[in-house]
């Protein structure tokens, strides 16, 4: 592919052997507003965390609904739960539960309880 | 009739639930910390002692609290707790008077009908008998409005009722069943030997007259003792144990224990104590406003009784202490949601009552949730200042109100530093809500380095939940003031003179500043000072939540919005030009609920204070100086 100009950058990518969508069933089951983010970045840009460290809500939401998981396993624990991004929000995503949630999950996950 | 086997259910069930009690009390007392059992102790010689027997008569007789609330309901349970109580001191009187001899065993007062049939036919007996019919007629009374309470709960003023586990229910009909059958046994009995007064007698004869009396009364006699025996084994088990348990928690509480923040002995007395009356159900605006009806106060305390699973109910709470103003029995239902909150955080096993007692399995770092980490924050350099503004989270969400604050700390003249102004870091508050008191801790050390650095004397903060763990949770040497507190001073000092605007307008208590840190008086005097305030009808320490609490993770943004919504139209319904309130958070949460102005009390003395002039150095006057010269 290479030859024509063209090439598969890795954040394009999903790959189907490594991406486990286990976690973002667990939060959408328990917190359905979880589908109705569209990613607008709102969340991101008003963080109190996201100014000191990389902490990326709107990354963390589409990197969970493909399902890899280890980015987040390593950002997630940085939220400190302040709730600017609910109130941003424009679609009403619950975020903070989701944010509780993805910790939750990404827990079970590696206890292997999902 | 002289057989007495059917004393058993009632001898069983009476020596059960005594012996029961004190195993019970002396458990909780050595649960207890050291300090607090010494509150105890002393209390126990003291003041409180005499305080408690005041109290426990006004509150667990009379039910005052309730009465004052609502005075059918009051009457109830009056009628109930205080004639029930009467009966039995007047019965074992009536016993040790008139009995063969005294000191009786206690089933001869409550029973005294059975072993003296032809009692009370003349003189003081006669009219001790009408005393003790009156009493009788007093509970059943209460009684046919306890019945009416839990089929129609509208008819007494509840707006709910509770539902109760098949335990409870099995203790309401015994409860049920003893006066009734006390009634009937007593008058069957009278009516054999034409005895008894106006309410046993009367009836006792037309029973007679229609009914084998003499083979009837056995029956009755039988069902009064079986109720009283199946009231006494449930007891423990029901929520009928509040009525040994709150003597408990009244004296605990006189004597200065507080519920404080881990589990203790006392937070299970309190636990005890909740009668599910049902009252903290009517009170929650997330029922009435949004229809979520299961995570109540009184679910909370259940659940948390039955050791069962209530994650869900712990976590879904607005925690605006609505519900621990009302409670009649006084119990800390915030305090005891947070200590459950926090609990949860420790294990994922639900608390369950006789956990303690057991040898827990260690658990391996692995297994547990990776702990929030605030490694990345970093000290800011250090800055110099009297007065620090804290404006918080919330309030970078309302710009208009640090503008506010601005203009009012520039206007009266003082030297103050802005702390968060690019950005700072959470308080604290939000994690200890979701009860991870750990991570908050490290949040709060790294702003109390910041404060300590600052060297300021007084903490200004615009919201009320950074206000709230500042003032409880952080060790500071500066004091901690929340804007409306700080303006309040500006102004009774005489460096800030706002103008009065003419505007009709009502106050919001916020839940974290009302409730939360008792302070309703300094909003009330600004806004007095600048605008007319009006009274709204659920105020101060009854204020109305916004909905908008971040203490609740779990409760969708439309629900919030209900909440809101109702919230809004009880503030509204005198027609104000504004609502006032001093949170960013409720400001956020109402401006889309409601077509009237929310305004934050800083923007409000803002607007009211005279033209502020900046130093001359504007570009236009700058154009203007050089075409006259020119």
């Amino acid at each position: 592919m290479n030859r024509f100009g063209f090439h598969i950058t890795k954040s394009r990518l999903i790959d189907y052997d490594t991406s486990d969508r286990k976690v973002r069933q667990y939060i959408t089951e328990r917190e359905p507003s979880f589908r109705l983010c569209f990613a607008c970045g709102g969340c991101t840009a008003t963080c109190t965390a996201g100014q000191h460290a990389s902490f990326n809500l709107r990354r963390m939401n589409t990197l969970i609904r493909r399902g890899e998981i280890a980015p987040v396993r390593e950002e997630v624990s940085r939220c400190m739960l302040c709730g600017k991004c609910q109130l941003v929000c424009p679609r009403g995503v619950n975020t903070r539960h989701v944010v509780a949630l993805a910790a939750e999950a990404i827990m079970k996950y590696d206890r292997n309880e999902l | 009739m002289n057989s007495e086997l059917f004393l058993l259910p009632f001898n069983l069930g009476l020596y059960f639930i005594l012996i029961y009690s004190v195993i019970r009390s002396v458990i909780w007392f050595r649960d207890l910390s050291r300090p607090d059992k010494l509150r105890l102790q002393r209390g126990f010689f003291g003041r409180p002692f005499m305080e408690s027997i005041k109290e426990i008569f006004n509150e667990s007789l009379l039910h005052r609290r309730i009465f004052k609330d609502n005075p059918v309901l009051g009457y109830m349970h009056m009628s109930l707790a205080l004639g029930w109580f009467l009966l039995i001191v007047f019965g074992t009187i009536e016993a040790d008077f008139f009995g063969e001899k005294h000191l009786n065993p206690p089933a001869h007062a409550i029973f005294f009908r059975f072993f003296n049939p032809e009692h009370g036919e003349a003189g003081f007996a006669k009219i001790y008998g009408i005393w003790m019919d009156f009493l009788l007629a007093f509970i059943l009374s209460g009684l046919l409005l306890a019945i009416v309470k839990r089929f129609i709960p509208k008819a007494v003023g509840m707006k709910k009722r509770t539902r109760h586990t098949w335990t409870d229910r099995i203790a309401l009909i015994s409860l049920w069943l003893i006066f009734p059958s006390r009634l009937l046994a007593e008058s069957f009995t009278c009516g054999v030997y034409g005895t008894g007064s106006f309410l046993t007698g009367n009836l006792g004869a037309s029973l007679a007259s229609v009914l084998p009396a003499a083979e009837m009364a056995p029956y009755f006699w039988w069902l009064y003792s079986l109720s009283l025996g199946t009231f006494f084994f449930l007891l423990p088990a029901s929520r009928y144990f509040h009525i040994p348990v709150e003597l408990f928690l009244i004296f605990m509480r006189n004597s200065g224990i507080k519920t404080g923040d881990r589990t203790s002995s006392y937070a299970e007395v309190q636990v005890h104590a909740c009668s599910s009356c049902g009252i903290c159900t009517g009170t929650c605006q997330m029922s009435y406003a949004a229809g979520i009806n299961d995570i109540q106060s009184t679910y909370f305390i259940k659940g948390l009784r039955d050791g069962r699973d209530i994650s869900d109910i712990t976590m879904n709470c607005l925690m605006c202490g609505r519900c621990g103003e009302v409670c009649p029995v006084g119990i800390e239902l915030g305090p005891l949601r947070l200590i459950q909150r926090r609990q949860e955080r420790r294990s994922d096993e639900p608390l369950k009552f006789f956990d303690r007692y057991k040898l827990k399995k260690a658990v391996t770092a692995a297994e547990k949730e990776p702990a929030h980490s605030y490694g990345y924050l970093q000290t800011p350099e250090p800055v110099k200042a009297d007065i620090l503004f804290f404006a918080g989270c919330m309030t970078h969400l309302t710009p208009s109100v640090i503008v506010a604050m601005k203009k009012i700390m520039d206007s009266a003249g003082v030297s103050w530093h802005f702390m968060d102004e690019s950005g700072g870091v959470c308080c604290g508050r939000p994690l200890m809500l979701a009860g991870r008191d750990k991570e908050a801790r490290e949040l709060i050390n790294h702003n109390s380095d910041v404060i300590w650095k600052s060297g300021a004397k007084i903490l200004v903060t615009s919201c009320p939940i950074c206000y709230k763990v500042f003032k409880e949770s952080y060790y500071l040497d500066a004091d901690v003031m929340h804007h409306s507190e700080f303006i309040n001073l500006l102004i009774e000092e005489g460096s800030l003179r706002p103008g009065y605007l003419h505007k009709k307008v009502v106050y919001h208590d916020p839940c974290d500043l009302g409730r939360g840190s008792g302070v309703y008086e300094e909003p009330r005097a600004v806004i007095s000072y600048v605008a007319d305030l009006q009274p709204v009808r659920q105020e101060e320490s009854m204020a109305l939540c916004c909905g908008g609490s971040i203490a609740n993770m779990h409760i969708p943004s439309e629900k919030r919005m209900l909440i809101a919504r109702d919230a809004a139209r009880i503030l509204t319904s005198g027609a104000p030009d504004a609502i006032i309130t001093a949170c960013p958070l409720c400001k956020k949460t109402f401006s889309p609920a409601t077509e009237t102005r929310v305004t934050d009390i800083a923007e409000l003395v803002a607007e009211a204070l005279p033209v502020f002039k900046k130093p001359a150095r504007s570009v236009k006057k700058k154009v203007l100086h050089r075409v006259a010269h020119s």
